[in-house]
Order: structure tokens, then sequence, then C-alpha cells
């Protein structure tokens, strides 16, 4: 039954991992005042594109193939370390939130290197931004995740994110706050949305995340919609266990709070995308350097306590 | 009731942070009212019980920079024909990240001093950072009215500090300091507006006149 | 007494304002100015009358304002120089010619202020000071002294023009940042006798001063010196300083640097009384007589090469600032030469300042080189102006002499033969760069310029100079027993 459970979690993270795209896309389209895709698009995307016979192109070497699969696997297994609604993980151990860090810097350092194994310039410029905006997202995930250890007094992420509890936000609520606005900035730009970048934009040059991704097709693609889906649910869960910390004993009621809160960022980021405008590309990395100093004002309020 | 007041003080450093990135005058303006606002409100909500006195002094605090100081200075902004930029002279990031340090230093700072204790956590470094926003507002930004804001950004923080001590001034100093600072906002006020019409601009680059390093010349 | 004192030059500030007519309103500022030194004279009467046994007035002492032998003698100098300036401004607003008036150094055109907010200003001025000399608490001490920056502000910009206003925007924001430190140090100095319940009450803080908390004291000192000594004019904080005295009209000049830089002293005094009561005396002292020291060696090496007279004798200012707290600092029988370096610093800047606006009236520049041969052009302003220097640099007899004779007396009897060393050294390079200049320029051939005419010298710029100078060369010769007294006193009360 203890192992059960956890990998019950994981499955279902897994499973509902793509239901947070269509989430979000229905939000978009209910402030467009459209009727929006179904929210189960992406599932068909997913299924559609896994049956296609993927297109290489002449110069593209095996890095390329291999790209999509390992950025994928290395997203599979920092699910592996993620908390569930505050509970255990499949594996935690201390520190482990440093690998966390290190397997979403692997998924990235695997995209960019497909990317730029295209030898095409649109792709080269899209794996520079992406790398120029990691430099900065990075540093403020990190130093938000070494604040959560310390108010919580674990150095792992099922022990920092079990520690919450509705008591800790009555004592450090400004910790929280602060660091729940840097983990959703940091999510907003890590998952390629407004206003960092634009999922939908139709023109290469303004592209970041998508330009990177243009000559994947078939279940390659598959394989990075299918990653980017699970990027966001890690943030999204992430930000959930903050903000809702485990309330009752239950496990059916705190995985089923914990699922609201996780659609709930979802429906945010729709909101997000929906009233704001894209940002100018040079403003991009004061946002992120804005979710750094949330990061270490909580760190540094932490500290002083 | 004191989770209240430190949301506050971080408020207030958030706010530090944000005149650190703002690039445009007239929110830069709005941002040291709010900060100033948010100041005059904390004693209320650190206080506990509540006092006709601190409340009279709040009300006078809330009136004077939430309203008078914003509206003079976004008067002189329109009169002066100051633009729209802040214009600084270091980038936006390392405005913030010199915020940032400053911040750290001072709580550094404020668990070395000897200081009561407080209750509200982080009020002193908070105070202290403050003052520091200001004098980074001072320095590192080229118009005369970001001179003015910078200074009225180092009175909050100087006044946000007076609480952290729970230095108790009677009323009158208290209102004899406060009108000091309107008066000083007010001239300086009539200043810029001076200075826009014999500068044609408000940039104080331009005023390098007097000096010992170029003794005398005057511009010949 | 105390009410009266403060109350008279305020009512007739906010009078002033509304007079139309000119020369009523000259009529107001002469007689303001008359009354305040008859009602600062009967003060200090009546404390002479009150002998040793006089501690505040009025007696019990925690009113907001009183006067001890300290604020009392810095009353003096500043009502007594008043009454010097006001007489100097009536002439001098007489011989302005109305606007717009045409700028010495550039020949561009600009407008003056009007004259009813120039004589407001002056004397809302003067009741700032007399409240400063007056506080008995150190947050309204604080409230006044900025009172005094805002009150000055205007006349700076008396010549509306892009110099003048730019001295005065670098004068109120660095003094205002700079007080603003100062308020910081009145909290620190709240926060120190908090346990104590020494509050901020001057009385109090010396009865408790045993009982204050000694780090926050030294944080409180540091804070309060760096304010205040930034509004004194003390190096490095001094660079306000040679602008505002540069570019003001002369009379202003002279009020700033004798009576407003004595009121910032007066705020340190206070600050190292509190310090020397908690027994932080050497501190204290460490740290004024280092910026003292220092403020003379950047007068003096900023004096050589100066080109602007008026900026010159700024920057003699800033060295008997320096002056003023290196006396404060080596404690003991140098207090008492600091104090008395204080009056008559004052009285013989003043002159000088008053003398500098005769000069230009002649000369038309403010720059040395254009100076030549002023004996020529105008002797008795080139007497006045030599006699000046002679004072001011402190040749005996001169009370600049007694005071600077006290102070490094002391250094020496204290064994800092360094300290004493390096003061000599530096106020000898001061008496050379100073030298020269007024030399060159009251000597010298002098060419008449074009279409000059003679230059009438007017009697009402000089006579205020005259008589100052006068008083200095007594003060140098003759102590009366009744000063003595007040300034020992003052140095009693004032420190260590």
């Amino acid at each position: 039954m203890e192992i059960v459970k956890p990998l019950a979690q994981y499955l279902a993270a897994l499973a509902l991992a793509p239901l947070l795209p269509g989430v979000i896309n229905r939000v978009k389209a209910f402030f467009a005042g459209r009727r929006g895709q179904p929210v189960l698009q992406l599932y068909y995307d997913l299924y559609k594109l896994s049956r296609k016979t993927p297109v290489y192109s002449r110069t593209a070497t095996w890095v390329f193939r291999a790209g999509p699969a390992a950025s994928l696997a290395a997203l599979l297994a920092a699910l592996l370390v993620l908390p569930f609604a505050g509970r255990s993980a499949p594996f935690s151990f201390d520190g482990d939130f440093v690998l966390l860090i290190y397997l979403l810097g692997l998924a990235r350092f695997a995209t960019v290197l497909a990317a730029l194994d295209t030898g095409s310039a649109f792709e080269g410029m899209g794996a520079s931004r992406e790398m120029q905006f990691a430099v900065f997202a990075e540093p403020a995930f990190f130093l938000g995740l070494t604040a959560l250890a310390r108010a919580g007094g674990h150095a792992s992420l099922a022990g920092m994110f079990g520690a919450l509890t509705p008591g800790i936000w009555r004592v450090a609520a400004p910790v929280l706050a602060l660091l729940t606005a840097s983990f959703f900035i940091v999510l907003l730009a890590e998952n390629s949305r407004v206003p960092a970048d634009d999922p939908n934009t139709h023109l290469e040059l303004t592209m970041i995340h998508e330009v990177m991704v243009l000559d994947h097709s078939g279940p390659d693609l598959a394989c990075i919609l299918y990653g980017a889906a699970l990027k966001l649910w890690l943030f999204a869960s992430l930000i959930a266990c903050v903000v809702l910390p485990r309330r009752t004993g239950s496990w059916a009621t705190d995985s089923a709070l914990f699922l609201l809160a996780v659609l709930g960022t979802a429906a945010a980021v729709g909101v997000v995308e929906s009233v704001m405008a894209r940002l100018r590309l040079l403003k991009v990395p004061y946002m992120l350097i804005t979710a750094f100093a949330f990061s270490a004002l909580a760190l540094i309020f932490q500290m002083s306590r | 009731m004191h989770t209240l007041a430190e949301l506050v003080i971080v408020f207030v450093i958030l706010l530090d942070l944000a005149l650190a990135v703002t690039g445009s005058l007239s929110t830069c303006i709005r941002l040291v009212a709010a900060q100033g606002v948010v100041a005059g409100l904390l004693p209320l909500l650190a206080g506990g019980h509540f006092q006709p006195r601190a409340a009279l002094f709040a009300g006078a605090i809330v009136t004077l920079k939430g309203a008078v100081f914003p509206w003079l200075l976004l008067r002189a902004r329109d009169k002066s024909g100051a633009g729209r930029d802040v214009e600084p002279l270091i980038t936006y990031p390392a405005s913030v990240l010199l915020c940032l340090g400053a911040f750290i230093a001072s709580s550094w700072l404020g668990s070395r001093l000897p200081l009561p204790a407080t209750g509200v956590a982080w009020i002193v470094p908070a105070s202290l950072a403050t003052i520091f926003a200001g004098f980074l507002l001072i320095t590192t930004r080229t118009k005369a009215i970001t001179q003015v804001l910078g200074y009225l950004v180092i009175e909050n923080g100087i006044y946000i500090f007076g609480l952290a001590l729970f230095v108790e001034q009677p009323l009158m100093v208290e209102l004899a300091i406060l009108l000091d600072v309107f008066v000083a906002v007010f001239v300086m006020g009539i200043a810029i507006f001076h200075i826009s019409r014999e500068f044609d601009h408000i940039d104080t680059a331009e005023l390098s006149e007097l000096s010992d390093w170029r003794r005398g010349e005057y511009g010949r | 007494m105390t009410r009266a004192l403060i109350l008279l030059p305020l009512a007739a500030g906010a009078l002033a304002f509304l007079v139309r007519d000119d020369a009523a309103r000259r009529r107001l500022l002469l007689w303001t100015a008359a009354l305040h030194f008859l009602l600062t004279a009967l003060t200090v009467w009546g404390w002479a009358e009150g002998g040793a046994g006089f501690e505040f007035f009025p007696p019990g002492g925690q009113a907001w304002f009183a006067y001890d032998p300290l604020g009392l003698l810095f009353l003096g100098i500043t009502s007594l120089l008043f009454l010097g300036a006001s007489h100097y401004a009536v002439s001098y607003l007489a011989g302005e010619k109305r606007d717009p008036g045409e700028d010495a150094e550039e020949g561009f055109i600009f407008n003056n202020a009007p004259e009813a907010v120039f004589t407001g200003c002056l004397l809302l001025f003067l009741a700032a000071m007399t409240a400063v000399t007056a506080s008995r608490h150190m947050g309204l001490l604080w409230a006044m002294i900025e009172a005094t920056t805002l009150l000055s502000a205007p006349l700076i910009y008396f010549h509306r023009h892009k110099r003048s206003l730019e001295a005065t925007w670098k004068y109120l924001l660095i003094c205002s940042v700079g007080i603003a430190l100062a308020l910081m140090g009145s909290l620190f100095l709240g926060a120190a006798g908090l346990k104590a319940g020494a509050g901020l009450d001057i009385s109090g803080l010396l009865a408790g001063a045993a009982g204050l908390d000694k780090p926050l004291l030294k944080a409180a000192f540091l804070f309060l010196f760096v304010g205040y000594g930034t509004k004194m004019g003390l190096a490095p904080f001094h660079t306000w300083l040679p602008d505002a005295h540069s570019e003001a009209p002369a009379v202003v000049s002279a009020l700033l640097s004798g009576a407003l830089l004595n009121c910032a002293f007066l705020g340190i005094l206070r600050a190292l009384a509190v310090c020397s009561a908690a027994g932080l005396a050497d501190f204290a002292g460490g740290v004024l007589t280092l910026f003292g020291l220092f403020s003379v060696v950047t007068a003096a090496l900023f004096m050589l090469g100066q080109r602007d007279y008026k900026r010159m004798l700024a920057y003699s200012s800033i060295e008997h600032m320096g002056i003023l707290s290196l006396g404060a600092g080596l404690g003991g029988g140098a207090m008492f030469g600091a104090l008395l370096g204080a009056v008559s610093h004052s009285l013989a800047k003043a002159g000088l300042f008053f003398t500098s606006g005769a000069v230009l009236a002649a000369e038309r520049t403010k720059r040395i080189a254009d100076v030549r041969g002023l004996r020529r052009r105008a002797p008795l302003t080139a007497a006045l102006w030599l006699a000046g220097f002679f004072l001011i640099t402190g040749l005996p007899p001169s009370g600049v002499f007694l005071s600077k004779f006290v102070v490094l007396r002391e250094a020496v009897r204290g064994g800092r033969w360094w300290l004493a060393g390096g003061f000599l050294f530096f106020l000898a390079l001061l008496f050379a760069g100073m030298a020269k200049v007024f030399i060159q320029m009251t000597f010298g051939e002098r060419e008449p310029r074009e279409g000059e005419k003679p230059f009438a010298e007017p009697s009402g710029l000089l006579l205020p100079a005259a008589a100052f100078f006068a008083l200095v060369l007594l003060l140098g010769a003759w102590l009366p027993a009744w000063l003595d007294s007040l300034l020992r006193a003052a140095a009693a009360g004032g420190a260590l």
C-alpha cells in the first residue's frame, strides 16, 4: 500500500498534465468571448501526432532525433521527486530540489541542442533566447526553493512542502506570498507563456520556445508537447502546494483540493494571458529579475526572522 | 495583528524595489505616495488599541504624503515639462541588485545593532533599505523631481525607523517635522519650476557651472 | 522673554509680506532687528545679574524654549549679526537697481526676487535661528535647523539667474538630505535613552546620561555629527557651501557664514554635551578633532589658486568651522577657544562679506584676477578689505588670534605634537594663500575701464563692516568680564 499511493499519484500527474493547456485555452477563449477548443484537445493532438511518421532534415544528426526523447525523459524523472498534495513523492531524499532543478536544466539543454543541430538561423535564435531567459529564471527558482527549505527546515522537496501548514501562512505570510509571486513569474517564463513569450504567435522572429521546435514532427513533436505539459504541471503543483498547504488528514480530500489548486493556477495563467500584452523582449529579463528579487527577499526574510 | 504589520513592511520593501525599476516619472511619484501612506498607517496596524492622537497624526501624514505631495509633484512635472521618463544613470537591473544588496546589508546591520526588540520582524532592515533606496534615487537619477522623490523616500525610511525604535516624540515635534517636510517639498517644487524656466529642462547634470575644478570660468 | 524673542521676528516676517511700501518695509526690518537685539541684550543682562545660580531662562527649564549659557551665547552672536546685516540690507536694497539687473559676471539680464519676499524670509530666518538657539528638545532643535535651511533658500535665490539657482538647489538638497541623517541621529538618541526614560529633552538627557545605552549613543552622535556637520560646512560634507556663499547677495552670505553655521555647530555641541555626560567624551572628541583638522586641510588646499574672492571667503569659513570643531573636540580650555572663535569669526567674516559686497559694487566682478588696485578706486573699501584680512587670518590682536592660540595651546598641552604641527602648517598655508589674494586685489596698478564713472563708496555698506571689525579687535585686546563668564559658563555647559 505504501508503494501504491505514490505510484498512483505519479500516474495521475502523468495523466492529468495535458489537461492544463486545455484549461488555459478555455479561460482565454472565455475572455475573448469564444467557445474555444475542447479541454481535452491536447490529448487528441498527442494521439494524432504519435501515429505520424517523423520527417528529418538531411543535415540533422542523431542529436536532433534524441533531443525530444531526452527532454521528455528528464522531465519524467523530475516528476518522480515532485511531491503531490504535500505528500511524499516516489523518491525523496535531502537536496532533491537541486536534482529537480538540474533535471529541468537537462531537459532544456536537450531541446536547445536539438534546435542548434538543425543549423537553422531561426532555431539558433530561439535557442539563444531560451538560454538567456533561463539564466535569469533559474537563480530565482533556486533561491525560492532554498527559502522554502529554510522555512520548513527540510532539505527535501517532500519535506519542505509537507512542513507547510496553514499555521505557517499565519506566521510567515510575507515569505510565502513572495515565493508564490516568484514561482508564478518563473512559471510564466519557463513555460513560454505571455508576457515572456506567446505560444500562439505566428511570426518566427518573435517566437522563443515555438521557434526551437519548428522542425520537429510526428512523435517527436508529441514528446515535446507532452514534455511542455509536464513542465507546466510541475510548476503549477509547486505553487498549489505553497498556496494551499495540506489541511485535512484525508488522502482523497487533500488530493481533490490539490487538483483544484493546480487547475486554479492554470486558470490564473489564462487570466494573465488574457489581460496582459506580451513584454518587449528586452523587458523580459526585468520581469525575471523581479522574480529573483522576490525570491531573494523571501530568503532574507526567512534568514533574519 | 503583527502579521498585518509585517505584510505592510514587505510592501514597503517591494515599493523600494518597484521604485528602482520604474521608468515612468508619474508612476514613481505615485509609488512614493503609496509608500508614505502605508508608512503612515503602520503605527495604527501595529499599535493594537486605538489612540486618537495616533489616528490624528496618521490622518495628517496620509493627507500630506498621499494627496498633497503627489499633486504638487505631478503639477511640477507638468509645468516644468519634465517629460515622462526617469532617465537613470545606471540600468534598472543594476538598481534592483543594489537595492537587494542594501537590504542584505541592512538586515545584517539590523541584527547587529543593539536595538530594543520590536515584535514586528524586518522593520529595522526595511527602514534602512528604504533610506538607501532614497539615496539611490538621488544619486543615480538625473532629474530634479527624482531627487525630491529620493528625499521623500529617505524621509519615509526615517519615519519607519522611528517607529521601529519606539521613540515617542511629542506631538508638537512630530508636527513640526512634518511641517518641515511639507515646506521642503513645496520649496523644492518651486525651485524645480524655476530650474525648468532657466535651463529649459530639469536635468540636474546641467547644474554644474559652479565648481572648483572649472573655477570661475562660467562657461567662458 | 524667550517667547517674545521668537515671536517678534516671526510676526514681523509675516507682516513684511503684506507691507506694500518699500521704505516702510525697510524701516520694519531695521526696527525689528534693533528690538530683537535689545531683547537679547536684556536677556544676557538678566543672566549676568543672575550670576552663577542662573540656569534657565525662565527658571524651571522644562519648557520647549529656554536659554542656557550656550544658547544665550549663540543668540547673542545671531542677534548682533542680524542688527548689522539689517543696516547693510537697507542700504543694499536701496542701492540695488530695480529689476531687471545686469549680471556682473556674464552680462545677462536677470530679475531680483520681490523685495517683500526677501525681507520676509530674512525676518523669518531670524525667527528660526532664534528658535534654534532656544530649543530644549533634540527633535525640536532638528525641526528648527531644517526650518533655517528652508527659509534661507529663497534668500540665496535673490538674484534670479542660473548660477544662483544652481547654488540654491545644491544647498536645499544637500542640506535637507544631510539634516535628514541628523533626524536619524535624534531617533538613535531617543532609543539610547529608552531604558533610562530620558526622552529627547536636553535636560532629561543630561540628567539621565549615565543610563544611556552606549553603542546606540555612539551611533546617535555619528549621525548627528554628519547631519549637522553637513549644515555646518565641515569637509567632506561642505560641497554646498562655496556655491551658496558665492552666489548669494553679500548680506545673505554674511548671515549664512556668521549665524547659520553657528546654529548647526550648536546642534553638534548639544550632542557632544550628552556624549560627554555619558562618558563618551573621548569618542566624540576624536570624531570632532578628525573632521575639524580635515576641514582645515581641505580649506587650505582649495584656497590656493582660488579665482573667486567670495568663494575664497567661503573656504575661509570652512577653515574656521574646522577650527571650532577641532577646539570642541580637544576639549578643556580649547572649548573656550572654540566658542570665542565662534564669536569673533562670525563678526569678522560678516564684516568681510559686507566689504566684499562693496568690492563687487565697485569692480562689478567676483574674479580675483580682474580686481587690481582697489585702493585707487575705493580707498575706504580697500582699507576695510585689508583690515578684514588681518583680523580673519588671526594676526594679533584679534579675537580670532586669541581663539586659534587657545586651541593650539590645548593641543600642545595634551602632547599632540603632530596635531599641533599640522594645524599650524595648514594655518600658515591658508595665511599665505589669502595674503596673495588680498594684496593683489588691494595694491597693484589699475587701468581704468572704458566709460567707468568714479565710485562713490556707500557708507551704509561699509559702516556695519567697520563696526564689526572694531568689535573683533576689541575682543582680542579686552574681554569684558560678563562675556568672559558667559563664555566660560557656555564652555562648561557645552561639554567636557
